[in-house]
């Protein structure tokens, strides 16, 4: 980057002091389909779900699969930023938080869905360890307790992992901005003055995150996938659907951080600082999660098909071939015929490259949470009680307004938060020293993405 | 003195009549959800005779199966419910706590059997029957699931019976709905525990199987069948 150090400050600062025309209609857009969300809610609360689509034996459907693709969504953010910073992989620096706060926005409304899912909101509150007079605690044998402290963890674990790093951003902020704005930045960078001492804490502090939040991370799509995998439903009891979820998961995460990082790029004008590089490389992951998506999906595929079992078969045919055959066939066009070309072929791995496999990819990976949940429950042992499952508008609102809020909040914590971490870009061009970046090219190669290894430590 | 509440479904007998349906719904107070909920596959009978056809024409027959919840041991329901609703009692009842449900339907999930039911609206009674509504049990709410109990409240009744009168209980004492409104005698409710009832005996017999038995759920119902 040939920008000085105060450039990028005011480059990345600015969204924070200005709005356009288009930043408020994009507000007004994302804000309708969330006021949208909560009338239909409202209205869901004085009926009962029984205006969903959902009957006997398809007790699950849009609500769980919206539930499972905002949760994998959130993989995107802490664990890629996590492994990259353990790594230190410097061409990290620009695309962290964003995706720290796609984590933290995208686990926000996964956990919010259970709630409103289930047929008495109002009593939610016994999922809680609370001392009851009557002595009861939540089960622990069930999956879904577990779920509920796992995505509590893990919500509160990537709160303070986007939290860390924004510590010495708001305090440039709070020495730029007056008034009011001068208070409140003031109040959430706790006093920072950027000592040495501070520095080491902060330092100290997010090392111990990254190294946490990763088995966090892990366990969270692992739990979720139990929900599944613990009940004797054909397709469901499954000693796959651990790994499967996690590294469905981060597959959808990351395209889901492509797609974001590219809309950023547009909107904020950060062109200089996400730029081609990033998105080839978030493009190889991608590629790799593909490949390893398409090994999964076959694995568990031919273990049913030859394990042969009736019940099995009578879901896996449903997918395969019958009424949900043609879901399952562009699942597999969207996950992987269409994104591996595009992300192995150099050429094609350009930014616009990348955002349609990504768009294929988050459309695939819905898909499949509600391949993995429809088809085993519309399926279930006995014939006399199978059933099928059709979604209302009630859940289609929900679902749309499920993306309007994660816009929503993306598109005010543009407003208040830097979304390119200002002081770890600077770090970075501190801290390569001329000398070592040429014998780094040396060593690696000349080319582009050789410079961006790091070598500070 | 501790009880094994058991059935036995002798499939060779029952004819279809579907008289167990309509007593159960009039002793449980279930809901008729209407013609429109039902087309949803909402319909709501925590006991239904499936029915199914052997051999192939003209040597066809027709079997008929009571399914109602087995109120199985090794119940796939049970661990699931994240706040107890679901539990197994002393005497192999597998219990719903209606106060207790939040509705997370994971029970009606995990259930093998598709015996369990949902209340995805506020149930209404069409006149007059909202008059015959029965005292001894609860009605449930909007968002809570329900299931067949084994009639538990003339259960209990018979056990306080019993005690008042200081004395044991007897086979055959306790029906449950479908079992006294069965008239060709296909379903047999009683204690296995006790070594003499006439479900320990036929339970025993070699035309008993149980439903999904392989899966094992260890299921309370057992079902006669090969005449």
């Amino acid at each position: 980057m040939k920008k000085s150090e105060e450039q990028i400050q005011e480059d990345l600062l600015r969204p924070l002091f200005e709005a356009s025309p288009a930043y408020w209609i994009a507000v007004a857009l994302a804000g309708s389909l969330v006021l949208a969300g909560v009338c239909t809610l409202l209205y869901q609360f004085y009926t009962g779900i029984g205006v969903w689509g959902l009957n006997s034996p398809v007790f699950w459907a849009f609500d769980i699969t919206n539930f499972v693709f905002w949760i994998g969504i959130s993989h995107a953010g802490t664990l890629i930023s996590a492994i990259l910073r353990l790594a230190n992989a410097t061409w990290r620096r620009p695309v962290t938080r964003c995706a720290e706060a796609i984590t933290v926005f995208a686990l926000s409304i996964g956990a919010i869905i259970p709630v409103f899912h289930i047929g008495r909101p109002w009593l939610a509150y016994y999922m809680l360890p609370y001392p009851s007079e009557r002595g009861i605690w939540p089960n622990f044998r069930s999956p879904l307790a577990w779920d509920f402290f796992a995505i509590n963890t893990y919500l509160i674990g990537s709160i303070s992992f986007l939290f860390l790093p924004m510590i010495p951003d708001f305090a440039m902020v709070r020495d730029r901005a007056k008034g009011l704005r001068r208070k409140l930045y003031g109040l959430v960078s706790l006093g920072w003055q950027g000592t040495p001492r501070q520095w080491h804490r902060l330092e100290t502090a997010m090392h111990i995150m990254a190294i946490a939040i990763i088995p966090v991370a892990v366990s969270v799509h692992t739990i979720v996938s139990w929900d599944f995998a613990m009940t004797p439903v054909p397709m469901w009891r499954s000693t796959i659907f651990g790994p499967y979820f996690v590294v469905g998961a981060i597959f959808s995460g990351i395209a889901a951080l492509i797609l974001a990082m590219a809309l950023l790029r547009k909107t904020l004008h950060l062109e200089e600082y996400l730029q081609p590089l990033h998105f080839s490389n978030l493009g190889k992951l991608l590629l790799t999660f593909s490949l390893l998506w398409f090994y999964f999906t076959f694995a568990e595929r031919l273990t049913t098909w030859y394990g042969n079992s009736e019940p099995e078969m009578a879901v896996f045919w449903s997918t395969v071939r019958g009424q949900f055959a043609p879901l399952f066939w562009t699942m597999v066009t969207f996950n992987f015929i269409i994104p591996v070309p595009i992300l192995a072929i150099k050429r094609l791995r350009t930014i616009a490259g990348t955002v349609v496999a990504s768009s294929c990819i988050v459309a695939g990976m819905w898909l499949e949470r509600f391949l993995i949940i429809v088809p085993s429950l519309s399926r279930k042992y006995l014939p006399y009680a199978w059933g099928s499952y059709r979604p209302t508008w009630v859940e289609m609102t929900l679902m749309a307004s499920g993306f309007g809020l994660m816009a929503l909040l993306y598109l005010v914590f543009s407003k208040l938060v830097p979304m390119i971490a200002i002081w770890e870009l600077k770090v970075g061009m501190q801290e390569a020293p001329a000398s070592l970046v040429r014998e780094a090219s040396a060593v690696h190669g000349a080319g582009g993405e050789s410079a961006v290894t790091d070598l500070s430590s | 003195m501790p009880h094994h509440w058991a059935m036995v479904v002798d499939t060779d007998r029952c004819t279809g009549c579907e008289a167990c349906v309509v007593a159960c719904h009039a002793e449980n107070n279930i809901p008729t959800v209407g013609d429109d909920q039902a087309s949803r596959g909402r319909a709501m009978h925590w006991i239904r005779v499936e029915r199914s056809w052997e051999g192939e024409f003209p040597n066809a027959r027709l079997r008929f199966q009571p399914v109602m919840c087995q109120q199985c041991e090794a119940a796939p329901c049970e661990p699931v419910c994240p706040t107890y609703a679901s539990y197994h009692t002393a005497d192999g009842l597998n219990a719903q706590v209606y106060n207790r449900c939040i509705g997370t339907r994971f029970c009606a999930n995990a259930c093998p059997y598709n015996v369990r039911f949902f209340n995805f609206f506020n149930p209404v009674w069409p006149k007059p029957l909202h008059l015959q509504l029965n005292p001894d049990v609860s009605v449930r709410s909007v968002g809570i699931m329900e299931k067949c109990t084994f009639c538990v409240q003339r259960i209990r009744a018979s056990e306080e019976q019993a005690e008042v009168e200081k004395r044991e209980m007897k086979d055959g004492e306790i029906k449950p709905a479908c079992v006294q409104s069965c008239a060709p005698m296909a379903l047999v409710f009683g204690d296995l525990d006790d070594p003499n009832s006439e479900v320990s005996r036929l339970s025993k017999s070699g035309r008993s199987v149980k439903l999904l038995g392989d899966l094992g759920t260890q299921p309370n119902v057992s079902y006669l069948q090969g005449s």
